[in-house]
């Protein structure tokens, strides 16, 4: 077994043993729950299925808690193991530095989407079960997936703060502001500048271009206003027609969004004095 | 056949040279002790040649290559100080990862286990071992694919002196593999019989290198002379010697003197025609203690 596939195994282990998996999959689970069977009720009477209700829902959930989830399990990875002394011993075993950090993403990735498949998935079978609906079951697939995606994201996010400081408690703490940062801070910060504006300043190709220039907010555009039936409900149908972003453009963003982080992450990890 | 060469090598974190000029060679079927204080420079000493610093000056040869490259650290074990694993991992688990890493079968990891006293504890997690146990479980990594070069830093230190002996016969088997070793201590006594040669580290720079007879001559280290004398007799010694009462003291019914090395074979020849007073004689050469303290402390510390 190659270095990448063996650090990936052993990190996978880990996050199965020490309960990680467990704690993500019931918190998942239990929210998508009682989001799925709260969420449906008011619903009824606009005749929205309760499917595409469940997906907006679950979405604006996943852009709160995926990249939380992520940023703790990814921000400790690096530094983390300097500091404890491992990570010389694991360099000094013909491993390259971004063999460590690919294993360790394939390792972390693998466990996040196990969390989510199983919280998610949960989720879904319980909504088909109980109410045999039929609905958008694509919409629902492709939400799921694309909320691997995020995580991965900020995972790569992770490791980049993870190698950038020197410190553990740094690297928490700079988690922290990148999900500050990405989840709340940057559209607060671009909706202030279009009500400055009074929506005159920015043309909606800036906006679209500047909703992609943060990660949840590709997410977003993505779940919430890219497929047909779940964008009627989701209130985002109007800007989704004016800044015409194709999904495509949305999971590019989200791919972009893993590769650079990741790069940047690998380069000022090799160059690191351990 | 030299397993590692340092020619002019310098490491520098800002200002400070953590290594500082040094040269250096280890052959393969050696042990080589290195010496200093804490920041002299040994564990820097020791990155240089896993690849993990590069250097800012100055050449490093490993294995007939550049530190770093695949087969080099294929072909090296590395017990670095405080060795750290992971706490949730048994130690079966632990060894068998890096053997993968290594490329190595799993049927050797059972062996280093039970090699290294394991074998019982193997299926525990390695948070519940003990310092000596984790040291244990430390080597038993570094033993991973019959290294052809062994760095070992502080190994001993945490270990009971049981542990320490079989520790010792480890590295010897290594040696007689024809395996190179570069280990440092701080427990020196230890040290002397079971190292080839001595390399003193002291901020950076090296300042002494050889076997410890080598060193000793170097330092001009005095030889111990003890010698024992007929009962009621010991004040005669230094005037039938003609040696200065000042250079003679008594240690629990022994009189000492301290002897220059060039002065050995005169001091003996006398001593031995004494013999109607002198019993008998008991010849120490220079201590590692005192070839460590005279090349460290002759710089000032």
């Amino acid at each position: 077994m190659n270095a990448v596939l063996t650090i990936a195994a052993k990190e996978f282990r880990d996050g199965l043993r020490n309960r990680w998996v467990v704690a993500a999959t019931l918190l998942l689970a239990g929210l998508a729950l009682a989001l799925a069977f709260l969420g449906s009720a008011p619903t009824g009477a606009v005749g929205a299925s309760p499917l595409a209700v469940t997906v907006v829902s679950l979405a604006s959930l996943s852009i709160f808690l995926i990249p939380l989830i992520a940023l703790m399990l990814a921000f400790d990875a690096l530094v983390g193991e300097i500091e404890r002394g491992t990570m010389m011993l694991l360099l000094s075993y013909p491993v390259a530095h971004w063999q460590v950090l690919v294993g360790k993403f394939l390792g972390h990735g693998a466990l996040l989407a196990l969390a989510i498949l199983l919280g998610y998935g949960l989720a879904g079978a319980v909504i088909r079960g109980a109410g045999g609906h039929t609905g958008d079951w694509f919409a629902y697939a492709a939400m799921v997936g694309t909320s691997i995606l995020l995580g991965a994201v900020f995972l790569a996010l992770g490791y980049l703060a993870s190698a950038v400081v020197h410190e553990r408690a740094t690297a928490a703490g700079l988690a922290v502001g990148l999900w500050l940062l990405f989840v709340l801070l940057f559209d607060l910060v671009l909706l202030g500048a279009l009500v400055a504006t009074g929506g005159e300043g920015l043309s909606a190709g800036m906006v679209g271009g500047l909703l992609l220039l943060n990660p949840t907010d590709a997410y977003r555009l993505f779940n919430l206003a890219g497929l047909a039936e779940v964008r009627q409900f989701s209130g985002l149908a109007g800007i989704a027609d004016q800044i015409a972003l194709s999904p495509g453009a949305a999971i590019g963003a989200l791919l972009a969004w893993i590769a650079v982080p990741l790069a940047l992450a690998g380069i000022l990890f090799s160059r690191r004095s351990i | 056949m030299t397993a590692v060469r340092l020619q002019g090598a310098v490491k520098r974190y800002g200002r400070l040279a953590a290594v500082d000029g040094v040269d250096l060679a280890l052959a393969h079927g050696e042990r080589l002790a290195l010496l200093g204080h804490n920041g002299a420079g040994k564990t820097t000493m020791m990155k240089i040649i896993l690849g993990l610093v590069p250097l800012s000056a100055g050449t490093v040869t490993v294995l007939g290559g550049r530190p770093g490259r695949w087969e080099a650290k294929a072909a090296t074990g590395f017990l670095p100080e405080n060795v750290a694993f992971h706490e949730a991992m048994t130690g079966w688990e632990t060894l068998r990862f890096y053997a993968r890493l290594k490329r190595r079968p799993a049927a050797e990891c059972g062996r280093l286990l039970e090699r290294v006293g394991l074998g019982a504890a193997a299926r525990r997690r390695v948070g519940t071992y003990s310092k000596g146990m984790r040291q244990r479980l430390g080597l038993a990594q570094a033993l991973l694919g019959e290294p052809r070069l062994m760095l070992l830093d502080e190994p001993t230190s945490g270990l009971d002196p049981e542990l320490r002996l079989a520790f010792y016969e480890i590295v010897r088997e290594l040696k007689e593999r024809g395996a190179a070793v570069l280990l440092s201590s701080h427990l020196l006594t230890e040290l002397e019989e079971r190292t080839d040669r001595i390399a003193i580290l002291d901020r950076g720079r090296l300042v002494a290198e050889g076997t410890l007879d080598d060193l000793g001559r170097q330092a001009g280290l005095p030889l111990r002379f003890r010698v024992r004398v007929a009962p009621g007799r010991s004040g005669e010694l230094a005037e039938r010697l003609g040696w200065p009462p000042q250079r003679l003291r008594e240690e629990t019914g022994t009189s000492v003197l301290d002897c220059p090395p060039a002065d050995k074979m005169p001091l003996l020849r006398r001593l031995a025609a004494l013999d109607d007073l002198v019993t008998d004689i008991d010849m120490q050469p220079p201590r590692l203690n005192d070839v460590y303290a005279h090349f460290t402390g002759a710089n000032g510390q």
